[in-house]
């Protein structure tokens, strides 16, 4: 931190720039492709579809099921290695729980609703932007919600709260706390946290986090609202 | 489900028995082809590819590897193919299957057996030479994905730059300048029903075609080639099919950037 300013220049209420555009896929059923910093991210949804196997069914509501993934080519080192591994497993289940609140599922007896995300290109904060680009695929789906979440993380850098660290400062930061907020009800759905915080330095960090929340949403609404004011034939991905 | 594909088939015989297709295309076009060469920072080289509505992205990265024993002095390449479960109703999650094995397959055989790339400039030291890896990412099907994808890889090899290499390791970040292509590897993919044969099967022809034939090749010659499915095809039909492999291979040359 340089004159209260962060390595790449922002202050530390500012969220990178992001980009959202719903409805990029032909057959998934819901689909959002995210642009937030440096990272790029894709979302799609399938439901509520039969639930198989079946005896992972439930009587009573359909079952959120969720892939958080990463592309071999999507980190600035080394290649990866594809497939599910330890990290991808704990946030697909983080991730999933966020959603359980708040899908209606008990419309949908002996159903599933699945949240597929690709990280194409990841750049420090992947689960928040996969959290956000998943509610808006989940809306582009048409699976009734309560609320329209979104996720950003808060740092501490130099002692100092800041909100939606970059890579760098992921990786040299004090403190990361990635938060999922239900901006209707002030809620906290995804909370995860490593580091080191006093009482204070979590308070302002949730605040922090609750305020850049309230962006995040308008970004998403955008998104829907624009499927439908400028509703097209061909749906592609177009990478800017 | 079967029984839709029986429907799908005898709709479809129809139509192509009359030389007719389902979106009005003449028999030997491809849909609409979009290319975004690229379009990634983090890798080394990437590109999306849109063929009507099927989408691959791909991503090319370099590692250091130990290289093959029977071939000490080359370079490794390895190719790919994740079928993801957001990009069809008909894909599942888990290992790889057979279509994505055969997919990855047929597309590094064209890329290989024409030697485009140098692998022996590949070479670093004893033990150690630079792995390239061509990761196909399947993001929306809407049938043959072998063309999409190995479109994909080509434009995403013409894109990739060299990493700088120090002391046996990559500077991330850091380049030497582009990888050297020698040539533009293109695939044609035919579907046949009957006695019909079709360029560019839907996913709607391939659930009704009896089998699927892709050549890969130069601007000149064959350079790899898969058939697919239980129907058969005529070496009348291959020398045919071939000669329109290399008109339409233009076509595809033409979409990609040097």
């Amino acid at each position: 931190m340089v004159n209260g300013k962060r390595v790449d220049g922002r202050g530390v209420e500012d969220v990178r720039p992001m980009k959202i555009v719903a409805r990029v896929l032909n057959d998934a059923e819901g689909s959002a492709y995210i642009e937030w910093g440096k990272n790029k991210i894709l979302a799609g949804v399938y439901g509520p579809r039969e639930c198989i196997p079946r005896h992972d069914q439930s009587l009573y509501r359909a079952v959120v099921k969720c892939r958080y993934n990463m592309a071999p080519f999507s980190g600035a080192e080394e290649h990866g290695r594809s497939g599910p591994n330890r990290r991808s497993k704990e946030l697909s289940k983080v991730i999933k729980e966020a959603f359980e609140n708040v899908i209606i599922s008990e419309n949908f007896p002996k159903t599933e609703i699945s949240i597929f995300v690709e990280v194409l290109q990841s750049d420090g904060g992947t689960r928040c932007a996969a959290v956000t680009a998943a509610a808006v695929a989940l809306a582009d789906a048409g699976i009734p919600m309560k609320d329209l979440i979104g996720a950003v993380a808060v740092c501490k850098i130099d002692g100092q709260m800041a909100v939606d660290p970059g890579k760098e400062e992921d990786n040299f930061g004090e403190s990361d706390m990635p938060i999922a907020f239900s901006p209707r009800t002030g809620e906290v759905l995804l909370f995860q946290m490593d580091g080191n915080l006093s009482r204070e330095e979590l308070s302002r960090g949730l605040e922090l986090a609750k305020n850049a929340s309230a962006k995040i949403r308008e970004v998403q609404m955008e998104a829907i609202k624009k499927v439908y004011d400028e509703p097209k034939e061909d749906r592609f991905l177009l990478i800017g | 489900m079967e029984s839709m594909n029986e429907i799908k088939r005898d709709t479809l015989g129809a139509l192509i028995s009359q030389g007719k297709r389902g979106d009005g295309r003449g028999m030997f076009d491809y849909r609409t082809i979009n290319v975004q060469p690229g379009i990634l920072q983090n890798p080394d080289g990437s590109a999306l590819v849109s063929i009507g509505k099927s989408q691959v992205m791909a991503g090319i990265k370099f590692d250091v590897a130990k290289p093959f024993p029977d071939r000490p002095k080359e370079g490794v390449l390895s190719t790919s193919a994740d079928l993801l479960p957001l990009a069809s109703h008909l894909f599942e999650t888990g290992p790889p299957s057979d279509e994505a094995i055969e997919l990855a397959r047929v597309v590094d055989r064209g890329i290989r057996s024409a030697n485009i790339i140098d692998l022996s400039s590949f070479y670093i030291d004893e033990e150690k030479v630079l792995a390239v890896y061509i990761d196909l990412f399947i993001l929306d099907h809407d049938g043959n994905l072998i063309d999409t994808a190995a479109l994909a890889a080509m434009s995403a090899l013409l894109s990739a730059r060299m990493p700088k290499v120090e002391e046996g390791k990559i500077i991330r970040g850091e380049f030497t300048g582009k990888v050297p292509i020698k040539e533009k590897v293109v695939t044609c993919t035919f579907g046949k029903l009957g006695d019909k044969a079709f360029l560019d099967p839907s996913l709607d022809e391939e659930k009704g075609m009896d089998c699927r034939l892709t050549l890969a090749t130069t601007p000149s010659n064959l350079v790899a080639a898969q058939k697919g499915g239980w129907g058969a095809v005529s070496e009348k039909e291959i020398m045919e099919l071939f000669d329109i492999s290399l008109e339409k291979g233009k076509q595809l040359r033409a979409l990609l950037s040097d």
